[in-house]
């Protein structure tokens, strides 16, 4: 699968979607050759760093992630700052396990085309190790360097350097660490993505709900609107930089989309009724969601090119949180037609409606992974609140996380990792203590982590990959 | 726990007492609205026909169970003084805001709400209000009349909302 004699000849195609802080910049990658890609393995029957996930679930993977060298000043810190970010998405993966550089041996200067001392490195129990550096190319660009190495062996697994403006740091390091994922685990990563969601503050009878954008590891945090209507269910455009979500601007609850570039809101559609729960099509050709109406609410398909809408259900029912199959030709949805809320599969025509969820408890807002293998969801039983997760049939299911309230899971590019909220009862009349926060899970249901972000935070969506 | 920590917390009761009291001198009228329950005498300085006349006089709001939003025969009755209110308040215009408890999920608590709101305007309708005059709208489980996190809380939160527009 990793043929490694190709590895450094690897070239990445960067920069197709730039969101905000990413903005005009360009970033530039090319693929680092030099004599040591040809260096003959120093030991070519050895064990290798590169394994696959579920192994790395036992056993994450030891990693050594020295500060990539500077030459001085700004180059320095960068190499550091980039080293820690790059340690900080391996480790909060739980595939990797980052060794503590106060151990390591050798304290990496010079060049980074400089064959690493690979004993010295499994000394300190690393199985992969990164080196590289930072050289500043005129005012406000900068060159990093990065090389992944396999430490048993004693190959070196990729080369490349990105060319970037300065202020494009963090996405440099977000995307070395998906190089590492991907190189070491065999599939993609999810580091280089954001994560849009709702804001909360205030009082909880007169809450304000922003919408917010941040990187996958809670930095760059920007509040996309000011709290003057209150902003629900953001939802990720697959190529665009371009979010749907719920409005209630001007006390007409609608669906709009929100134009990162522009900041330009623009009401979906043309609908008598509320418009909620919206999700882009995987092509991005169209949007499906929900319009209230007399006895509930059903779903609609709206085609983004000509506005038109397609009416899908028509149960008499609440049909609601309608999200495609990746290959765009399925629907799973949320309806009460049954009496209390379940989980139902359709065609993306409305077709073959089909009840898949048959626990204990009502089930909610479902959403299809990228990987097309399995839906996770919301339960709601015996009192208590729960993140799951089922194969598209209905079989399968397995509870990943429980307590007193979460909701809303969305799943990383790569189909490995949910995030969804949380939030703690408060106490007393005006139910003091109360939060709610971001959580993240790997699909296990192992490495559960909270999201630190600046306020509450609820309903979150992960972007695709954003390179 | 300590006799100390105990000392601060009668402390802060009796200082959240105190806050509490300076706020229903400031809106005594608030409390009143919150219950709901209509009386006929009318305070002198409310307007015949305002949204404090509803709120205070009429009742402005219905309740349901949970995830239901079939109308008791408590919230019939207060519909039919609403009902009323609007024939002789012909030129008044309301809005009814359909609301949930905050243990559902968001999505089907916009819609859930909006069922309840509906089901408050076509009571009002069959009883003679016109629908022209009645808008509705959900807030879900985002904006609770009461913030606290326990069933007399969330029964309050279950409602539907009637007030001028």
């Amino acid at each position: 699968m990793l043929n490694r004699s190709d590895a450094s000849m690897t070239n990445f195609c960067l920069g197709r979607r730039s969101l905000l802080a990413a903005g005009a910049t360009s970033l530039l990658a090319v693929p680092l050759r030099g004599a040591l890609a040809q260096t003959a393995p120093a030991n070519p029957g050895a064990p290798s760093a590169v394994i696959d996930v579920d192994r790395a679930r036992a056993a994450p993977i030891p990693i050594a992630i020295p500060a990539l060298s500077g030459a001085g000043g700004d180059t320095e810190r960068l190499g550091r700052d980039i080293a820690g970010v790059i340690t900080n998405n391996l480790a909060r993966s739980g595939l990797f396990r980052p060794i503590d550089q106060a151990g390591f041996i050798v304290s990496p200067t010079g060049n980074p085309g400089d064959l690493p001392n690979f004993q010295n490195w499994k000394a300190v129990g690393a199985q992969a190790v990164v080196t590289g550096k930072v050289e500043s190319e005129g005012a406000d660009k900068v060159r990093v360097e990065f090389r992944l190495w396999d430490v048993l062996p004693g190959t070196q697994i990729q080369g490349t350097a990105y060319t970037t403006t300065l202020s494009n740091w963090r996405r440099i390091a977000h995307i070395i660490s998906d190089v590492i994922y991907e190189r070491l685990l065999g599939e993609k990563g999810y580091f280089d993505t954001r994560i849009v969601y709702i804001a909360g503050s205030g009082p909880r009878d007169r809450r304000i709900k922003r919408l917010a954008i941040m990187d996958q590891d809670g930095e760059n945090n920007r509040f996309l609107t000011d709290g003057t209507f209150m902003a629900l269910t953001p939802r990720f455009h697959p190529t665009k930089d371009e979010i749907a979500f719920m409005s209630y601007a001007n006390d007409r609850p609608r669906v709009y989309l929100f134009d990162l570039g522009t900041g330009r809101q623009q009401v979906l559609g043309d609908f008598h009724g509320i418009t909620l729960s919206p999700r882009f099509s995987p092509d991005g050709s169209g949007v499906v969601m929900a319009q209230t109406d007399d006895a509930g609410s059903s779903i609609y398909a709206v085609d983004l090119a000509s506005h038109h809408s397609r009416r899908l259900t028509d149960s008499g029912a609440i049909d609601v949180s309608p999200c495609y199959s990746p290959d765009g030709s399925q629907i799973v949805f949320n309806s009460d037609r049954d009496g209390d809320q379940q989980l139902y599969l359709m065609g993306a025509d409305g077709s073959g409606v089909k009840r898949i969820s048959f626990g204990k408890g009502r089930y909610a807002t479902p959403v299809w992974s990228p990987r097309g293998d399995l839906v996770a969801f919301t339960r709601i039983s015996g009192g208590l609140f729960s993140i799951g997760v089922m194969h598209p049939d209905g079989s399968g299911e397995r509870i990943l996380s429980e307590s007193w309230y979460v909701e809303g899971p969305t799943f990383a590019p790569n189909g490995r990792v949910l995030m969804f909220w949380r939030e703690t009862q408060g106490v007393g009349p005006r139910a003091r203590g109360a939060t709610a926060k971001l959580v993240s899970i790997d699909i296990t249901g192992f490495n559960e982590r909270e999201v630190t972000t600046p306020t509450d935070a609820s309903d979150p969506a992960w972007s695709p990959l954003l390179s | 726990m300590s006799i100390k920590t105990m000392g601060t917390l009668k402390l802060l009761g009796a200082l959240s007492a105190v806050a509490l009291l300076a706020a229903c001198a400031d809106k005594p009228a608030t409390t009143a609205a919150a219950t709901g329950t209509g009386t006929t005498a009318m305070a002198p300085s409310i307007v015949p026909g305002s949204e404090e006349d509803l709120a205070k006089n009429v009742g402005d709001r219905v309740f349901f169970t949970f995830d239901k939003a079939a109308l008791s025969s408590d919230s019939k009755a207060t519909l039919d003084r609403q009902a009323a209110w609007l024939t002789k308040y012909a030129s008044v215009n309301v809005q009814i805001a359909g609301n949930c408890d905050e243990r559902g999920t968001e999505e089907y608590n916009i819609a859930l709400g909006q069922r309840r709101a509906n089901a408050a305007r076509d009571y009002l309708v069959a009883k003679g209000a016109a629908s022209a005059r009645i808008t509705t709208i959900s807030y879900g489980k985002d904006r609770p009349s009461v913030m606290g996190s326990d069933e007399t809380a969330w029964a309050k939160n279950r409602n539907a909302i009637t007030s001028v527009k």
